[in-house]
Protein backbone atom coordinates (compact mmCIF):
# COMPACT_ATOMS: atom_id res chain seq x y z
CA UNK A 1 0.00 0.00 0.00
CA UNK A 2 2.68 2.46 0.97
CA UNK A 3 4.59 1.70 -2.70
CA UNK A 4 1.05 2.84 -4.42
CA UNK A 5 0.89 6.03 -2.16
CA UNK A 6 4.41 7.04 -2.64
CA UNK A 7 3.62 6.38 -6.41
CA UNK A 8 0.50 8.32 -6.60
CA UNK A 9 2.70 11.27 -4.34
CA UNK A 10 5.38 11.31 -7.19
CA UNK A 11 2.68 11.35 -9.45
CA UNK A 12 0.59 14.59 -8.12
CA UNK A 13 3.71 16.07 -6.92
CA UNK A 14 2.12 19.09 -4.82
CA UNK A 15 -1.27 18.76 -5.71
CA UNK A 16 -2.07 15.87 -3.70
CA UNK A 17 -1.64 15.24 0.15
CA UNK A 18 -1.28 12.34 2.42
CA UNK A 19 -2.75 12.18 5.65
CA UNK A 20 -3.24 9.19 7.85
CA UNK A 21 -5.71 10.08 10.68
CA UNK A 22 -7.26 6.54 12.92
CA UNK A 23 -4.88 4.55 10.07
CA UNK A 24 -6.60 5.51 6.83
CA UNK A 25 -5.55 6.33 3.91
CA UNK A 26 -6.83 9.47 2.99
CA UNK A 27 -5.19 11.62 -0.29
CA UNK A 28 -6.38 15.09 -0.38
CA UNK A 29 -6.62 16.71 -3.63
CA UNK A 30 -5.68 20.14 -4.27
CA UNK A 31 -7.67 20.68 -7.62
CA UNK A 32 -11.13 18.82 -8.39
CA UNK A 33 -10.17 18.80 -12.04
CA UNK A 34 -7.94 16.14 -10.86
CA UNK A 35 -10.28 13.48 -9.24
CA UNK A 36 -10.65 11.44 -12.75
CA UNK A 37 -6.49 11.36 -13.41
CA UNK A 38 -6.54 10.10 -9.67
CA UNK A 39 -9.36 7.92 -10.26
CA UNK A 40 -7.93 6.53 -12.96
CA UNK A 41 -4.21 5.77 -12.27
CA UNK A 42 -5.66 4.05 -8.71
CA UNK A 43 -8.24 1.76 -10.93
CA UNK A 44 -5.24 0.85 -13.08
CA UNK A 45 -3.32 0.00 -10.13
CA UNK A 46 -5.74 -2.19 -8.75
CA UNK A 47 -8.46 -0.32 -6.73
CA UNK A 48 -10.98 -2.33 -8.11
CA UNK A 49 -14.36 -1.15 -5.78
CA UNK A 50 -15.60 2.59 -6.28
CA UNK A 51 -17.56 1.73 -2.82
CA UNK A 52 -18.91 5.26 -2.73
CA UNK A 53 -19.04 9.13 -3.19
CA UNK A 54 -20.66 11.41 -0.90
CA UNK A 55 -20.22 15.40 0.25
CA UNK A 56 -19.76 17.14 3.34
CA UNK A 57 -21.39 20.92 3.37
CA UNK A 58 -18.96 23.09 5.16
CA UNK A 59 -21.02 25.46 5.33
CA UNK A 60 -18.91 29.27 6.19
CA UNK A 61 -15.79 27.66 4.36
CA UNK A 62 -14.64 28.80 0.78
CA UNK A 63 -15.06 26.44 -1.14
CA UNK A 64 -17.47 25.51 0.32
CA UNK A 65 -18.20 21.83 -0.11
CA UNK A 66 -15.93 18.54 0.42
CA UNK A 67 -16.34 15.70 -1.72
CA UNK A 68 -15.44 12.42 -0.91
CA UNK A 69 -14.69 9.13 -2.56
CA UNK A 70 -13.69 5.47 -0.89
CA UNK A 71 -11.96 2.99 -2.83
CA UNK A 72 -11.03 -0.32 -1.99
CA UNK A 73 -7.98 -2.96 -3.02
CA UNK A 74 -9.08 -6.52 -3.18
CA UNK A 75 -5.21 -7.45 -3.20
CA UNK A 76 -4.21 -5.40 -0.73
CA UNK A 77 -7.20 -5.38 1.54
CA UNK A 78 -7.32 -1.62 2.17
CA UNK A 79 -9.89 1.41 1.84
CA UNK A 80 -8.30 5.20 0.52
CA UNK A 81 -10.14 7.73 0.88
CA UNK A 82 -9.88 10.97 -1.83
CA UNK A 83 -11.04 14.07 -0.28
CA UNK A 84 -11.56 17.31 -2.67
CA UNK A 85 -12.74 20.94 -1.96
CA UNK A 86 -15.25 23.02 -4.63
CA UNK A 87 -16.86 25.32 -4.25
CA UNK A 88 -18.75 28.35 -6.51
CA UNK A 89 -22.46 28.09 -7.61
CA UNK A 90 -23.17 25.57 -8.99
CA UNK A 91 -20.09 23.70 -7.36
CA UNK A 92 -18.76 21.66 -10.32
CA UNK A 93 -16.55 18.39 -10.24
CA UNK A 94 -15.87 15.88 -13.14
CA UNK A 95 -17.82 13.43 -13.05
CA UNK A 96 -16.19 9.26 -12.72
CA UNK A 97 -18.87 7.39 -14.25
CA UNK A 98 -16.79 6.71 -17.24
CA UNK A 99 -14.43 5.10 -14.90
CA UNK A 100 -16.85 3.40 -12.44
CA UNK A 101 -20.41 2.13 -13.30
CA UNK A 102 -20.94 2.89 -9.57
CA UNK A 103 -20.38 6.37 -9.22
CA UNK A 104 -23.54 6.70 -11.62
CA UNK A 105 -25.94 7.04 -8.98
CA UNK A 106 -24.13 7.64 -6.11
CA UNK A 107 -23.01 11.11 -7.76
CA UNK A 108 -26.91 11.70 -8.57
CA UNK A 109 -27.50 11.23 -4.63
CA UNK A 110 -24.73 13.78 -4.33
CA UNK A 111 -26.32 16.17 -6.60
CA UNK A 112 -29.84 15.45 -4.81
CA UNK A 113 -28.36 16.31 -1.72
CA UNK A 114 -26.12 19.30 -2.44
CA UNK A 115 -26.69 20.25 -5.55
CA UNK A 116 -23.04 19.61 -6.70
CA UNK A 117 -22.88 19.25 -10.53
CA UNK A 118 -21.20 16.57 -11.88
CA UNK A 119 -19.63 17.14 -15.09
CA UNK A 120 -19.77 14.55 -17.87
CA UNK A 121 -22.35 12.23 -16.04
CA UNK A 122 -24.56 10.95 -18.61
CA UNK A 123 -27.78 11.29 -16.73
CA UNK A 124 -27.86 13.77 -13.77
CA UNK A 125 -31.12 13.79 -12.32
CA UNK A 126 -32.73 13.61 -8.43
CA UNK A 127 -32.85 10.20 -7.22
CA UNK A 128 -33.84 9.99 -3.86
CA UNK A 129 -35.87 13.53 -3.78
CA UNK A 130 -39.18 13.96 -5.94
CA UNK A 131 -37.83 15.80 -9.49
CA UNK A 132 -39.34 18.82 -8.76
CA UNK A 133 -37.86 19.37 -5.57
CA UNK A 134 -36.32 23.04 -5.13
CA UNK A 135 -33.93 22.53 -2.86
CA UNK A 136 -30.83 20.14 -1.77
CA UNK A 137 -31.70 18.96 1.31
CA UNK A 138 -27.95 17.72 3.26
CA UNK A 139 -27.13 21.46 2.56
CA UNK A 140 -26.68 22.97 6.08
CA UNK A 141 -29.14 26.06 5.42
CA UNK A 142 -31.84 23.90 4.57
CA UNK A 143 -34.03 23.57 8.19
CA UNK A 144 -34.03 20.37 9.51
CA UNK A 145 -38.01 21.18 9.79
CA UNK A 146 -38.42 21.09 5.88
CA UNK A 147 -39.34 23.99 3.54
CA UNK A 148 -42.97 25.02 3.09
CA UNK A 149 -45.86 22.84 2.49
CA UNK A 150 -45.41 19.15 1.13
CA UNK A 151 -45.69 19.08 -2.96
CA UNK A 152 -48.96 17.48 -4.42
CA UNK A 153 -48.30 13.61 -4.77
CA UNK A 154 -49.83 13.37 -8.42
CA UNK A 155 -47.15 14.89 -10.87
CA UNK A 156 -47.01 12.71 -13.89
CA UNK B 1 -34.31 5.46 -19.84
CA UNK B 2 -31.27 5.95 -21.91
CA UNK B 3 -33.94 6.12 -25.27
CA UNK B 4 -36.56 7.73 -23.35
CA UNK B 5 -38.84 9.73 -25.62
CA UNK B 6 -38.30 7.43 -28.77
CA UNK B 7 -40.84 4.63 -29.12
CA UNK B 8 -39.38 1.55 -29.80
CA UNK B 9 -40.98 0.06 -32.56
CA UNK B 10 -40.80 -3.86 -33.59
CA UNK B 11 -40.00 -4.14 -37.16
CA UNK B 12 -42.21 -7.11 -37.93
CA UNK B 13 -45.71 -6.25 -36.37
CA UNK B 14 -44.93 -1.96 -36.60
CA UNK B 15 -46.40 -2.33 -32.75
CA UNK B 16 -44.68 -0.10 -29.76
CA UNK B 17 -42.71 -1.45 -27.40
CA UNK B 18 -45.19 -1.98 -23.83
CA UNK B 19 -43.65 0.21 -20.64
CA UNK B 20 -44.96 -1.31 -18.01
CA UNK B 21 -44.69 -0.13 -14.20
CA UNK B 22 -43.66 -2.81 -11.54
CA UNK B 23 -44.19 -1.09 -8.03
CA UNK B 24 -43.94 0.95 -6.39
CA UNK B 25 -46.09 -1.50 -4.48
CA UNK B 26 -46.14 -4.86 -5.75
CA UNK B 27 -45.09 -7.43 -3.46
CA UNK B 28 -42.60 -9.05 -5.42
CA UNK B 29 -40.33 -5.69 -5.44
CA UNK B 30 -39.54 -6.12 -1.66
CA UNK B 31 -40.54 -2.79 -0.71
CA UNK B 32 -41.26 -0.09 -2.20
CA UNK B 33 -39.16 -0.16 -5.64
CA UNK B 34 -40.72 0.98 -9.00
CA UNK B 35 -39.30 -0.14 -11.87
CA UNK B 36 -40.05 1.08 -15.43
CA UNK B 37 -39.98 -1.77 -18.15
CA UNK B 38 -40.07 -1.76 -21.57
CA UNK B 39 -40.72 -5.02 -23.04
CA UNK B 40 -40.99 -6.49 -26.76
CA UNK B 41 -43.33 -8.96 -26.25
CA UNK B 42 -42.46 -10.68 -22.74
CA UNK B 43 -38.66 -9.55 -23.55
CA UNK B 44 -37.10 -6.82 -21.70
CA UNK B 45 -35.85 -4.19 -23.47
CA UNK B 46 -34.98 -1.24 -21.05
CA UNK B 47 -35.53 -1.33 -17.03
CA UNK B 48 -35.00 1.65 -15.19
CA UNK B 49 -35.23 1.68 -11.39
CA UNK B 50 -37.22 4.84 -9.38
CA UNK B 51 -36.62 4.49 -5.87
CA UNK B 52 -36.94 7.40 -3.10
CA UNK B 53 -40.63 6.27 -1.98
CA UNK B 54 -38.91 5.37 1.21
CA UNK B 55 -36.10 7.85 1.25
CA UNK B 56 -37.02 9.38 5.23
CA UNK B 57 -33.81 11.65 5.40
CA UNK B 58 -32.16 9.41 7.71
CA UNK B 59 -28.47 11.13 7.34
CA UNK B 60 -30.22 14.93 7.86
CA UNK B 61 -31.69 13.48 11.12
CA UNK B 62 -28.18 12.13 12.25
CA UNK B 63 -27.23 15.80 12.26
CA UNK B 64 -29.93 16.77 14.62
CA UNK B 65 -29.11 14.43 17.21
CA UNK B 66 -26.32 13.51 19.72
CA UNK B 67 -24.57 10.52 18.86
CA UNK B 68 -26.19 7.90 21.26
CA UNK B 69 -29.77 8.57 19.54
CA UNK B 70 -28.32 8.31 16.22
CA UNK B 71 -27.68 4.66 17.02
CA UNK B 72 -31.69 3.97 16.85
CA UNK B 73 -31.70 5.57 13.31
CA UNK B 74 -28.90 3.42 12.26
CA UNK B 75 -31.49 0.44 13.08
CA UNK B 76 -34.09 1.86 10.59
CA UNK B 77 -31.61 1.88 7.17
CA UNK B 78 -31.77 -1.72 7.09
CA UNK B 79 -34.30 -2.52 9.44
CA UNK B 80 -34.03 -6.31 8.03
CA UNK B 81 -30.76 -6.96 9.75
CA UNK B 82 -30.67 -3.85 12.33
CA UNK B 83 -28.03 -5.38 14.57
CA UNK B 84 -25.16 -5.09 11.90
CA UNK B 85 -26.23 -1.56 11.10
CA UNK B 86 -25.71 -0.70 14.74
CA UNK B 87 -22.51 -2.43 15.07
CA UNK B 88 -21.34 -0.35 11.65
CA UNK B 89 -22.32 3.22 13.36
CA UNK B 90 -20.78 2.11 16.86
CA UNK B 91 -17.41 1.14 15.43
CA UNK B 92 -17.34 3.95 13.93
CA UNK B 93 -18.33 6.45 16.42
CA UNK B 94 -15.68 3.98 18.73
CA UNK B 95 -13.07 4.67 16.36
CA UNK B 96 -13.25 9.10 16.47
CA UNK B 97 -13.60 8.30 20.29
CA UNK B 98 -10.22 6.09 19.96
CA UNK B 99 -11.79 3.57 22.33
CA UNK B 100 -11.54 -0.35 22.38
CA UNK B 101 -14.41 -1.84 24.19
CA UNK B 102 -13.76 -5.25 26.32
CA UNK B 103 -13.22 -8.56 24.73
CA UNK B 104 -16.96 -9.61 26.29
CA UNK B 105 -18.63 -7.03 23.92
CA UNK B 106 -16.76 -7.50 21.36
CA UNK B 107 -17.91 -11.58 21.16
CA UNK B 108 -21.58 -10.31 22.20
CA UNK B 109 -21.58 -7.91 19.36
CA UNK B 110 -20.14 -11.29 16.85
CA UNK B 111 -22.87 -13.38 17.99
CA UNK B 112 -25.68 -10.67 17.83
CA UNK B 113 -24.38 -9.96 13.97
CA UNK B 114 -24.16 -13.04 13.04
CA UNK B 115 -27.41 -14.03 14.53
CA UNK B 116 -28.60 -11.07 12.78
CA UNK B 117 -26.98 -12.21 9.30
CA UNK B 118 -28.62 -15.56 9.02
CA UNK B 119 -32.28 -13.53 10.04
CA UNK B 120 -31.67 -11.22 7.30
CA UNK B 121 -30.76 -14.33 4.91
CA UNK B 122 -34.21 -16.57 6.40
CA UNK B 123 -36.20 -13.19 4.73
CA UNK B 124 -34.24 -13.46 1.68
CA UNK B 125 -34.87 -16.97 0.99
CA UNK B 126 -38.36 -16.98 2.31
CA UNK B 127 -39.37 -14.03 0.67
CA UNK B 128 -37.39 -14.91 -2.92
CA UNK B 129 -38.54 -18.36 -2.80
CA UNK B 130 -42.24 -16.95 -2.48
CA UNK B 131 -41.91 -14.85 -5.76
CA UNK B 132 -40.69 -18.21 -7.91
CA UNK B 133 -44.04 -19.41 -6.58
CA UNK B 134 -42.88 -21.81 -3.75
CA UNK B 135 -44.86 -20.82 -0.58
CA UNK B 136 -44.04 -23.27 1.96
CA UNK B 137 -40.21 -21.84 2.67
CA UNK B 138 -41.60 -18.81 3.45
CA UNK B 139 -43.34 -20.20 6.39
CA UNK B 140 -40.72 -22.32 7.72
CA UNK B 141 -38.23 -19.62 7.36
CA UNK B 142 -40.14 -17.18 8.97
CA UNK B 143 -40.86 -19.45 11.76
CA UNK B 144 -36.79 -19.70 12.30
CA UNK B 145 -36.61 -16.35 12.27
CA UNK B 146 -39.26 -15.61 14.90
CA UNK B 147 -36.86 -17.65 17.24
CA UNK B 148 -33.99 -15.56 17.11
CA UNK B 149 -35.89 -12.35 17.02
CA UNK B 150 -37.15 -13.59 20.24
CA UNK B 151 -32.78 -14.02 21.24
CA UNK B 152 -32.89 -10.24 20.60
CA UNK B 153 -35.49 -9.69 22.06
CA UNK B 154 -34.76 -11.19 25.60
CA UNK B 155 -31.30 -9.31 25.27
CA UNK B 156 -32.47 -6.19 24.11
CA UNK B 157 -36.06 -5.57 24.90
CA UNK B 158 -36.92 -5.25 21.44
CA UNK B 159 -37.41 -7.47 18.69
CA UNK B 160 -37.11 -5.05 15.17
CA UNK B 161 -34.98 -2.11 15.86
CA UNK B 162 -33.39 -3.19 18.97
CA UNK B 163 -30.17 -0.68 19.38
CA UNK B 164 -28.66 -3.44 21.57
CA UNK B 165 -25.13 -2.17 20.64
CA UNK B 166 -24.41 0.95 22.36
CA UNK B 167 -21.43 3.49 21.93
CA UNK B 168 -19.06 2.02 24.29
CA UNK B 169 -20.45 -1.50 25.02
CA UNK B 170 -23.88 -2.95 24.84
CA UNK B 171 -27.37 -2.15 26.47
CA UNK B 172 -27.21 -4.12 29.11
CA UNK B 173 -25.39 -7.84 29.91
CA UNK B 174 -26.50 -10.98 28.65
CA UNK B 175 -29.90 -11.70 30.36
CA UNK B 176 -29.74 -14.92 32.86
CA UNK B 177 -31.36 -18.55 30.74
CA UNK B 178 -30.06 -16.63 27.20
CA UNK B 179 -27.23 -19.41 26.52
CA UNK B 180 -29.92 -21.98 27.10
CA UNK B 181 -31.84 -20.48 24.97
CA UNK B 182 -29.59 -20.10 22.03
CA UNK B 183 -28.23 -23.35 22.50
CA UNK B 184 -31.46 -25.00 21.64
CA UNK B 185 -32.03 -22.83 18.51
CA UNK B 186 -28.36 -23.30 17.14
CA UNK B 187 -29.02 -27.16 18.06
CA UNK B 188 -32.15 -26.93 15.93
CA UNK B 189 -31.85 -24.62 13.55
CA UNK B 190 -29.43 -27.23 10.98
CA UNK B 191 -31.91 -29.38 10.82
CA UNK B 192 -34.26 -26.76 9.26
CA UNK B 193 -31.26 -25.28 7.30
CA UNK B 194 -31.69 -29.31 5.88
CA UNK B 195 -35.22 -29.16 5.66
CA UNK B 196 -34.99 -25.83 3.18
CA UNK B 197 -32.56 -27.77 0.96
CA UNK B 198 -35.09 -30.05 0.45
CA UNK B 199 -37.50 -28.17 -0.04
CA UNK B 200 -35.60 -26.44 -2.73
CA UNK B 201 -32.67 -27.93 -4.15
CA UNK B 202 -34.38 -30.70 -5.94
CA UNK B 203 -37.21 -28.94 -7.01
CA UNK B 204 -37.29 -28.48 -10.69
CA UNK B 205 -39.13 -25.39 -11.27
CA UNK B 206 -36.69 -23.86 -8.73
CA UNK B 207 -33.64 -25.02 -10.75
CA UNK B 208 -34.81 -24.06 -13.71
CA UNK B 209 -36.05 -20.61 -13.03
CA UNK B 210 -32.65 -19.66 -10.84
CA UNK B 211 -29.40 -21.84 -13.37
CA UNK B 212 -28.12 -19.19 -15.73
CA UNK B 213 -30.54 -16.45 -14.72
CA UNK B 214 -29.82 -12.87 -14.39
CA UNK B 215 -25.65 -13.48 -14.79
CA UNK B 216 -23.06 -10.71 -14.84
CA UNK B 217 -19.37 -10.83 -15.38
CA UNK B 218 -17.09 -10.08 -12.80
CA UNK B 219 -15.21 -6.93 -14.57
CA UNK B 220 -19.39 -5.66 -14.53
CA UNK B 221 -19.90 -6.46 -11.04
CA UNK B 222 -16.35 -4.90 -9.76
CA UNK B 223 -17.51 -1.74 -12.03
CA UNK B 224 -20.67 -1.63 -10.31
CA UNK B 225 -19.16 -1.52 -6.81
CA UNK B 226 -21.18 -5.37 -6.01
CA UNK B 227 -19.71 -6.37 -2.96
CA UNK B 228 -20.98 -9.67 -0.19
CA UNK B 229 -22.34 -12.64 -0.85
CA UNK B 230 -23.57 -11.72 -4.98
CA UNK B 231 -19.30 -11.44 -5.29
CA UNK B 232 -18.70 -14.01 -3.68
CA UNK B 233 -21.06 -16.23 -6.38
CA UNK B 234 -18.73 -14.81 -9.05
CA UNK B 235 -15.82 -16.39 -7.25
CA UNK B 236 -14.10 -13.56 -5.24
CA UNK B 237 -13.65 -14.96 -1.79
CA UNK B 238 -13.60 -11.54 -0.34
CA UNK B 239 -14.89 -10.65 3.02
CA UNK B 240 -14.82 -8.10 5.28
CA UNK B 241 -14.79 -10.31 8.45
CA UNK B 242 -11.72 -12.00 6.73
CA UNK B 243 -9.54 -9.10 5.15
CA UNK B 244 -10.24 -6.44 7.37
CA UNK B 245 -11.40 -8.06 11.01
CA UNK B 246 -13.42 -6.03 12.78
CA UNK B 247 -14.98 -6.93 16.50
CA UNK B 248 -12.62 -9.56 17.41
CA UNK B 249 -13.72 -11.77 14.07
CA UNK B 250 -9.93 -12.61 13.83
CA UNK B 251 -10.55 -15.01 17.09
CA UNK B 252 -12.89 -16.87 14.94
CA UNK B 253 -12.49 -19.80 12.58
CA UNK B 254 -15.27 -19.72 9.72
CA UNK B 255 -14.76 -20.54 5.58
CA UNK B 256 -16.07 -18.02 3.08
CA UNK B 257 -18.29 -19.72 0.71
CA UNK B 258 -17.63 -18.97 -3.00
CA UNK B 259 -19.50 -20.10 -6.04
CA UNK B 260 -18.08 -19.69 -9.94
CA UNK B 261 -21.48 -19.11 -11.84
CA UNK B 262 -23.06 -15.61 -10.41
CA UNK B 263 -26.48 -16.55 -11.58
CA UNK B 264 -28.72 -16.43 -9.36
CA UNK B 265 -28.49 -20.13 -8.48
CA UNK B 266 -24.65 -19.07 -7.15
CA UNK B 267 -26.08 -16.60 -5.18
CA UNK B 268 -28.90 -18.88 -3.25
CA UNK B 269 -26.09 -21.56 -2.62
CA UNK B 270 -23.40 -18.74 -1.28
CA UNK B 271 -25.83 -17.85 1.12
CA UNK B 272 -27.00 -21.14 2.61
CA UNK B 273 -23.58 -21.66 3.17
CA UNK B 274 -23.38 -18.37 4.74
CA UNK B 275 -25.96 -19.32 6.88
CA UNK B 276 -24.04 -22.50 8.53
CA UNK B 277 -20.61 -20.39 8.87
CA UNK B 278 -22.82 -17.70 10.92
CA UNK B 279 -23.89 -20.59 12.99
CA UNK B 280 -20.48 -21.83 13.75
CA UNK B 281 -19.22 -18.32 14.65
CA UNK B 282 -21.93 -18.02 17.30
CA UNK B 283 -21.48 -21.11 18.84
CA UNK B 284 -17.83 -20.45 19.09
CA UNK B 285 -19.23 -17.10 20.55
CA UNK B 286 -21.17 -18.84 23.16
CA UNK B 287 -18.87 -21.21 23.95
CA UNK B 288 -15.75 -19.05 24.72
CA UNK B 289 -17.65 -16.06 25.85
CA UNK B 290 -14.91 -13.94 28.11
CA UNK B 291 -15.80 -13.31 31.65
CA UNK B 292 -15.74 -9.66 32.90
CA UNK B 293 -16.77 -6.24 31.57
CA UNK B 294 -19.44 -5.39 28.73
CA UNK B 295 -19.00 -1.96 28.56
CA UNK B 296 -16.01 0.73 28.93
CA UNK B 297 -14.92 1.95 32.08
CA UNK B 298 -14.89 5.72 30.89
CA UNK B 299 -17.90 7.19 32.29
CA UNK B 300 -17.80 10.16 30.42
CA UNK B 301 -19.10 7.90 27.55
CA UNK B 302 -20.98 4.77 28.96
CA UNK B 303 -23.57 6.28 31.70
CA UNK B 304 -23.26 4.83 35.30
CA UNK B 305 -25.44 2.01 36.48
CA UNK B 306 -28.62 3.68 37.99
CA UNK B 307 -27.82 1.79 41.98
CA UNK B 308 -24.49 4.07 41.66
CA UNK B 309 -26.76 7.63 40.64
CA UNK B 310 -28.33 7.61 43.92
CA UNK B 311 -25.52 7.29 45.53
CA UNK B 312 -22.42 9.30 44.49
CA UNK B 313 -22.64 12.68 43.17
CA UNK B 314 -19.92 12.39 40.29
CA UNK B 315 -22.20 9.62 38.71
CA UNK B 316 -25.25 11.66 38.95
CA UNK B 317 -23.43 14.53 36.83
CA UNK B 318 -21.86 12.12 34.41
CA UNK B 319 -25.23 10.81 33.78
CA UNK B 320 -26.86 14.27 33.13
CA UNK B 321 -24.04 15.41 31.17
CA UNK B 322 -24.54 12.28 29.19
CA UNK B 323 -28.29 12.36 28.36
CA UNK B 324 -28.55 16.43 27.76
CA UNK B 325 -25.32 17.38 25.61
CA UNK B 326 -24.43 13.86 25.20
CA UNK B 327 -20.20 13.31 25.09
CA UNK B 328 -18.30 15.15 23.12
CA UNK B 329 -16.55 13.66 19.84
CA UNK B 330 -12.84 15.10 18.84
CA UNK B 331 -13.19 16.93 15.44
CA UNK B 332 -11.83 14.32 12.96
CA UNK B 333 -13.78 11.92 10.45
CA UNK B 334 -13.52 8.00 10.09
CA UNK B 335 -15.20 5.34 7.87
CA UNK B 336 -15.61 1.89 9.01
CA UNK B 337 -16.84 -0.74 6.83
CA UNK B 338 -18.41 -4.10 8.14
CA UNK B 339 -19.50 -6.97 6.16
CA UNK B 340 -23.15 -7.08 6.07
CA UNK B 341 -25.63 -9.51 4.95
CA UNK B 342 -26.21 -7.70 1.37
CA UNK B 343 -22.19 -6.40 1.13
CA UNK B 344 -20.18 -4.03 2.76
CA UNK B 345 -22.26 -1.33 5.01
CA UNK B 346 -19.89 1.90 5.45
CA UNK B 347 -20.51 4.17 8.10
CA UNK B 348 -18.58 7.70 7.84
CA UNK B 349 -18.58 10.12 10.25
CA UNK B 350 -17.24 13.91 10.41
CA UNK B 351 -17.07 15.16 13.92
CA UNK B 352 -16.45 18.70 14.77
CA UNK B 353 -16.03 18.45 18.91
CA UNK B 354 -19.37 18.74 19.52
CA UNK B 355 -22.06 15.92 20.71
CA UNK B 356 -23.85 15.92 17.72
CA UNK B 357 -22.10 14.77 14.70
CA UNK B 358 -21.10 17.10 12.08
CA UNK B 359 -22.40 14.91 9.24
CA UNK B 360 -23.05 11.12 9.00
CA UNK B 361 -23.33 8.84 5.55
CA UNK B 362 -24.11 5.28 5.37
CA UNK B 363 -23.26 3.33 2.89
CA UNK B 364 -26.13 1.17 1.91
CA UNK B 365 -24.71 -1.95 0.06
CA UNK B 366 -28.54 -2.62 -1.54
CA UNK B 367 -27.77 0.97 -2.78
CA UNK B 368 -25.04 -0.03 -4.96
CA UNK B 369 -26.38 -3.65 -5.57
CA UNK B 370 -29.76 -2.27 -7.07
CA UNK B 371 -27.68 -0.22 -9.46
CA UNK B 372 -27.21 -3.11 -11.37
CA UNK B 373 -30.40 -4.57 -12.07
CA UNK B 374 -30.54 -3.17 -15.90
CA UNK B 375 -27.79 -4.44 -16.94
CA UNK B 376 -28.24 -8.27 -14.92
CA UNK B 377 -32.56 -8.29 -16.54
CA UNK B 378 -31.62 -6.83 -20.00
CA UNK B 379 -32.87 -9.30 -22.99
CA UNK B 380 -34.26 -11.66 -20.62
CA UNK B 381 -37.67 -12.58 -19.90
CA UNK B 382 -39.89 -10.66 -17.81
CA UNK B 383 -40.60 -13.45 -15.30
CA UNK B 384 -36.83 -13.49 -14.63
CA UNK B 385 -37.05 -10.01 -13.37
CA UNK B 386 -38.57 -10.63 -10.29
CA UNK B 387 -35.67 -13.81 -9.72
CA UNK B 388 -33.16 -11.25 -10.43
CA UNK B 389 -34.92 -8.49 -7.34
CA UNK B 390 -34.62 -11.65 -5.45
CA UNK B 391 -31.31 -12.83 -5.48
CA UNK B 392 -30.09 -9.13 -5.43
CA UNK B 393 -31.55 -9.07 -1.94
CA UNK B 394 -32.80 -5.58 -1.41
CA UNK B 395 -33.78 -3.73 1.52
CA UNK B 396 -35.52 -0.17 0.39
CA UNK B 397 -34.62 1.40 3.58
CA UNK B 398 -31.35 1.12 2.92
CA UNK B 399 -31.45 2.59 -0.75
CA UNK B 400 -33.62 4.94 0.27
CA UNK B 401 -32.48 6.22 3.54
Amino acid sequence: MNDLLEDLRRHFADRLSLLEPFGQHVAHLLYAADIVDVVSLLKARGFSLLLDVTAVDRLGREPRFDVVYHLYHLELKDWLRLKLQVGGDPPEVPSVTSLFKAANWAEREVYDMFGIVFRGHPDLRRILMPDDWQYHPLRKDYPITGVGPLPPLARE
Amino acid sequence: MADQGQSLVDPYTGLKAMELNLGPQHPSTHGVLRLRVRLDGEQVKACEPIIGYLHTGIEKTYEDLIFQQGNMLSDRADYVSPIINNLCYVLTVEKLLQIEVPKRCQYIRVMFAELSRIASHLVWLGTSAMDMGAMSPFFYTFQQRELILDLIEMAAGYRMNPSYFRVGGLMRDLPPGFSARLHAFLDGFPHWLDEYRGLLDKNPIWLDRLKGTATISLAQALDYGWTGPLLRALGVAHDLRKSNPYSSYEDFAFDVPTEQDGDVYARYKVRMREMEESLKIVRQAIDNLPEGPWHVANEKIYPPEKEEIAQSMEALIYHFKLYSEGFLVPPGEAYVGVEGPKGELGCYIVANGAGKPYRVHVRGPSFYNLQALPALVQDRMLSDVVAAIGSIDIVLGEVDR
